[in-house]
């Protein structure tokens, strides 16, 4: 092992960090102008063109801004909260695979993995990863020694150990599906089809887990202004708030990125296969170009942040008993009947040997997500009828 | 009872929120595109003229009188045939407004008899101090239509004795 390949590590790391630092600068404008869009106004358009410069005048605006620590703050705690919180957010990322292995990109007399970190236990780095980024924030809300910041920091807590469980099974039908814990394998199996529709209800039981994880609305609790004010960060002012700031908007990308990966097949091209088997359209093929790999996974990221900006600008704050009722009754027995149902199908391809048994696990998870709605629309109208 | 209505609920909420970014933003961009006020707009005072450029202010301080914010202060001063300002006795010599306390409540716009102080249709009002917040009478009034007309004018002896203008049948505007 050269020193050429730890540097080609680094330069890969930094690569990521810089991307996610600018991804997270654009990703704020990206929401500001769809938020506006879809309140009928236009958004941030002054700074620069289409306000493409807001972003910066904002990170200017931040730093300059002045920074309180609270009198009876735990210092040190207080201090190391926001980085706790922002470090995560980062390196959760090292495990995404952004482009096939195969042909390999050789720059320079050398092969490139486009990957920061090739682990075969991939998916349980990221499952660790994202149960560290609690911690900062309760000890945010926790050191900050103000009772909004407290509340909004035992919520937070509560909520993502909750919906952790069925992150973490949403994980587990992946895994089945693919037979493989290291990203790229679990990419490559999605060739013949994405999971998210092998395993449509999986698909939906992780991204609402996730938008929860990441605290976004409807599941936006731990910060719910008109509760908290802000909730674990509300003692928090310039750049340390900027950090939790940060550290939010990179998980929703991280999120995004890590659902792209595992349900709509990462880097593999978003076209249907007619169009891509046309001969002048096939260098559209990632096998064919590996660099187009980053510019798919790119776009199906775009996308699925629209739709976290989408859900965000349409539904109200659930509320908190509804939240933990939604988590602990519906989504973590939906969670484990799909990992059951998903387990049945792989067992039953194995056993007669015909890839149609697949076919099992769409429709059994959908029937299970039918009897999760039934349940909550019960649910909601026995409450009705009792309060009468 | 259905058992997918709530999804549709759903459904139709997320297809609200996104038929409505296809449809014109309702912004104004303030600085170049202003919209223009409503006739009943109050907004900065402006301190009226008659056609041939005499003040209409008499200095009577009945605005100051009527102000819930005391924001208004007014010193009068004899009008003479030779420095004219306003038809009458007096004349405005010091006429202050503190935006600060200003209220915008067009009570001084009632109570003033002649119709001289209007609340207008400026709002684009900004001060960098305290002092810059009060506002003069040389800021307030009406500039004259041309330069024969500016006050202190020299009037024929006895042409501008009533200082009040004789009432006409009531009509708005």
């Amino acid at each position: 092992m050269d020193w050429i390949t730890w540097l080609i590590w680094v330069i890969k790391a930094l690569i990521l960090i810089f991307a996610l630092l600018g991804g997270f600068a654009y990703l704020t404008l990206y929401e500001r102008r769809a938020l506006a869009r879809i309140q009928t106004r236009i958004g941030p358009n002054r700074a620069g063109p289409f306000g493409l410069l807001q972003p910066i005048a904002d990170a200017v605006k931040l730093i300059f801004k002045e920074e309180l620590t609270p009198a009876k703050a735990y210092r040190v705690v207080f201090f190391l909260a926001p980085i706790i919180t922002m470090v995560p957010s980062i390196i959760i990322a090292a495990v995404i695979p952004w482009g096939p292995p195969e042909p390999p990109v050789v720059l320079f007399g050398r092969t490139i993995t486009l990957q920061v970190a090739d682990i075969n236990v991939g998916v349980i780095y990221l499952m660790s990863i994202a149960s560290i980024a609690v911690y900062g924030i309760v000890l945010a809300g926790w050191s900050s020694n103000s009772k909004y910041a407290m509340l909004g920091g035992l919520r937070s807590t509560a909520q993502m150990i909750s919906y952790e469980l069925t992150l973490g099974l949403g994980f587990v039908a992946v895994v089945l599906l693919a037979g493989t814990m290291r990203m790229i394998d679990i990419v490559e199996a999605q060739r013949s089809v994405w999971f998210v529709f092998a395993q449509p209800v999986g698909a939906a039981v992780f991204i609402i887990a996730t938008i929860a994880e990441v605290n976004r609305a409807p599941f936006d609790m731990p910060e719910a202004e008109q509760e908290l004010t802000a909730g674990y960060h509300a003692e928090y002012s310039g750049m340390k708030f900027a950090l939790f700031f940060m550290a939010e908007y990179q998980k929703m990308i991280v999120i995004c990125a890590i659902a792209a990966t595992l349900f709509f097949g990462g880097y593999l091209e978003p076209l249907p296969a007619f169009i891509t088997n046309i001969s002048w359209l096939s260098w559209l093929k990632v096998e064919n170009s590996p660099l187009l790999g980053p510019v798919y996974m790119f776009i199906k990221i775009v996308v699925l942040l629209f739709g976290l900006i989408w859900v965000r600008a349409t539904w109200p704050r659930i509320r908190y008993d509804r939240l933990m009722a939604f988590g602990w009754k519906i989504l973590l027995p939906l969670s484990l009947a799909i990992v059951f149902i998903t387990a049945l199908g792989v067992l039953l391809v194995d056993e007669f040997g015909n890839n149609l048994y697949l076919g099992v696990v769409p429709l059994a998870s959908l029937a299970a997500g039918l009897v999760a709605i039934v349940v909550v629309d019960r649910a909601l109208r026995r409450n009705v009828y009792e309060r009468r | 009872m259905s058992v997918v209505e709530p999804v549709i609920e759903l459904g139709r909420g997320l297809w609200r929120t996104l038929s409505s970014m296809f449809e014109r933003p309702v912004t104004y961009q303030y600085p170049e595109q202003k919209r223009p006020v409503r006739p009943r707009f109050r907004g900065r005072h402006v301190l009226k003229r008659y056609t041939n450029g005499l003040e209409k202010c008499i200095g009577c301080s009945l605005c100051a009188a009527a102000c819930p914010a005391d924001a208004i202060f007014v010193e009068s001063a004899e009008n003479t045939d030779e420095n004219r300002y306003s038809p009458g006795e007096r004349y405005a010599s010091t006429y202050e407004i503190n935006m600060l306390r200003c209220i915008y409540c067009g009570y001084c716009e009632d109570a003033c008899p002649t119709e001289a102080i209007v609340l207008g249709d400026n709002y684009e009002l900004s001060f960098g101090s305290r002092r810059e917040a009060i506002y003069t009478k040389e800021m307030l009034i009406e500039p004259v239509w041309n330069a024969s007309q500016t006050t202190p004018q020299k009037t024929p002896r006895g042409m501008y004795t009533r200082s009040v203008p004789e009432m006409k049948n009531a009509h708005d505007g």
